[in-house]
């Protein structure tokens, strides 16, 4: 029963939380917060069902109203989708979590409208992955959109304007997308990914057709922040509240990345991917490598915690834009693992400059001592495993979504990628043994305070902030030894047979 | 070249204008000008998606003994139409967003210029 409707369930779950939480934060504040733990606690149940389903019986599909596809809208869980969407429910639900204590404190008085907003945002996510729609699809883009600009907003004193730039460039991203989408619907007559799937062959060589794809390519590039339209990132993702950031900085740029390859590998006929529009997929992996190289270099030069983790999702957007475009197996399993590690890796590191904030009141890299390990030694652990799962050091789960990436490109002699995530690699180690180095070793003494001397108060952050950040840096051990049992049982299924 | 003019000029007409609201969104200064930049995008894209759907003399998707059922060229699409509601309202919406959110920077910095905004930021 739930089952063959958890595609619609999902992003209804969120919709109608978001809706139902004013209500309830008009009654009681603090109910407001278990609402949205509630309902997305809920949603991850949907998924995890969906998921099981999918893979034991292949893709549901459910048609709204019963109206039967083309005509009607169609709602599809397949292992790709169902697997992005249990990763989207699970973060939001540590994130929902976590996020009580650090709202309470970055953002008080705005709980409800946080709480509301998070909620849309994630139903907007949910829907893009669940519609099997290309114009559903931008309906529910622009719901995320606009939740996020919303999100961004409530932030400190300049987050007012990130959010604008990121709302100019979210617009002109989503427009390029409708723009794409009339240009395909002109030329097939339907609106049904599947549909489109099998007209494709009849009218892909008309430059209409090749124009929409590219203007949708762009689209959904401008909203993933690649390389070199990631403008609005950095601003947007540094002045946001540190549980926004945890939200939208892993899982936003997933989803739109999802569509690049919903698009590109379920819409378009592979014979002619394999051919013309390689040139395409070619252009976004030399993007991707440039934002790769591009992202480490700026990460380097920041002094905030956060910032510099803005600029490293830049460069982590570009890790899945290369397995997008070397289009082997071997790439599509790099990048969806790599998704999956760096949602994980980033909303754990997201929430260690949280607690920094909460402990510290700020999250300057400079002002950092070793005073650090002492005061905090969780959070410091828990930093120092998710840096080093970011490196991409083996156990740790981040190193085997690169090594899936490196054996693509050497299967396909793409040398440049290679270099790409080597050079990236040794700079991911600059930048974060640089805040290690502060954390552990050298003992500071800035402005004449003499730390050494000084009685270090052991000062950790709340439980229920600690707990999801261990919980998330243990993760990544667990995911980098189950990375196996992941590829085979949940990745290969979703691989599109012509790879 | 005049043949194609005369075919294509509703587009020629909306390449045209969402260039120019391309251009004010990227290149120019104050923020309410960018607004207004992507306001004409917006309108543009809901634009040409009727442009699209519409055919010379064709009649709404009802049986009309007039035209028969011969010839489905004389009958309209309807879909376009009605998915550009829907555009439509996003593209208010948006908007609305957007000058909430100039509403929220001119109090903050009371000033709409970028350059002076990214002074004063500082």
């Amino acid at each position: 029963m739930i089952s063959s409707q958890a595609p619609i369930l999902i992003p209804m779950t969120f919709l109608f939380a978001a809706m139902l939480i004013p209500l309830v934060g008009a009654v009681n504040r603090a109910a407001a917060h278990l609402t949205a733990v509630l309902g997305s606690a809920l949603a991850l149940y949907f998924s995890v069902i969906g998921m099981q389903t999918t893979l034991a019986q292949g893709r549901i599909s459910y048609h709204i109203a019963g109206w039967m596809p083309p005509i009607g809208i169609e709602f599809v869980m397949d292992p790709l989708s169902a697997f992005i969407c249990a990763l989207l429910c699970g973060v939001t639900f540590i994130v929902m979590v976590f996020g009580k204590r650090s709202v309470e404190y970055e953002i008080p008085q705005k709980e409800i409208a946080f709480y509301s907003l998070s909620m849309l945002l994630l139903g907007g996510l949910a829907g893009m992955v669940m519609t099997g729609d290309l114009f559903n699809l931008y309906v529910y883009l622009e719901i995320a959109a606009l939740a996020g600009y919303a999100l961004v907003a409530i932030g400190d004193k300049r987050a007012v304007v990130s959010a604008f730039r990121y709302l100019v460039m979210g617009t002109v991203g989503a427009t390029f997308y409708l723009l794409g989408v009339a240009l395909i619907f002109i030329s097939t007559g339907t609106l049904n990914m599947a549909d489109i799937a099998q007209l494709m062959p009849m009218v892909q060589d008309s430059p209409a057709v090749i124009v929409g794809l590219v203007l949708i390519v762009l689209g959904t590039a401008l909203k993933m922040a690649l390389f070199p339209m990631h403008a609005w990132l950095p601003d947007a993702y540094t002045h946001a509240s540190t549980t926004a950031t945890a939200l939208i900085a892993p899982i936003g740029t997933k989803v739109s990345a999802y569509v690049l390859f919903r698009v590109l590998f379920f819409v378009v006929d592979p014979d002619h991917l394999r051919t013309e529009l390689l040139n395409l997929l070619q252009i976004i992996g030399y993007l991707g490598a440039a934002g790769i190289i591009w992202g480490s270099i700026m990460a380097i030069c920041q002094s905030e915690l956060k910032r510099m983790l803005a600029y490293s999702s830049v460069a982590q957007v570009g890790y899945i834009a290369v397995g997008i475009s070397l289009a082997s197996p071997l790439g599509f399993i790099g990048a969806i693992l790599h998704a999956l590690n760096h949602a994980v890796m980033k909303c754990c590191l997201f929430f260690i400059s949280g607690n920094m904030r909460l402990r510290l009141g700020h999250s300057m890299i400079p002002q950092m001592t070793n005073g650090l390990r002492k005061s905090m030694p969780w959070t410091s652990a828990a930093f120092t495993l998710a840096a080093i799962s970011m490196i991409g050091l083996p156990p740790t789960a981040g190193f085997f979504g690169k090594w899936y990436l490196a054996l693509g490109a050497i299967e396909q002699s793409h040398w440049i990628f290679l270099s790409a995530l080597l050079i990236s690699t040794i700079l991911n180690v600059a930048y974060f043994f640089r805040v290690m180095e502060r954390m552990y070793l050298k003992p500071q003494e800035p402005e004449g305070v003499d730390y050494s001397e000084q009685t270090i108060v052991r000062n950790e952050a709340p439980a229920s902030m600690l707990v999801p950040t261990l919980f998330l840096a243990l993760s990544l051990l667990v995911l980098g030894f189950a990375n196996a049992w992941i590829v085979t049982n949940l990745i290969v299924p979703m691989i599109p047979g012509w790879l | 070249m005049l043949e194609f003019i005369q075919g294509y000029y509703a587009y020629i007409f909306l390449a045209t204008a969402f260039t120019i609201g391309l251009y004010g969104m990227m290149v120019k200064q104050n923020l309410m000008k960018k607004v207004l930049g992507m306001s004409i995008v917006a309108a543009t894209t809901i634009m040409f998606w009727i442009v699209g759907a519409y055919k010379e003399g064709a009649g709404v998707t009802v049986l009309d003994p007039r035209f028969g059922v011969e010839d489905p060229g004389m009958y309209l699409n309807p879909l376009p139409h009605t998915l550009m509601l829907t555009a439509i309202v996003v593209a208010v919406v948006t908007l609305g967003v957007a000058l909430a959110l100039l509403i929220g920077i001119y109090r903050e910095y009371k000033t709409l210029d970028e350059p002076t905004l990214l002074e004063r930021m500082k």
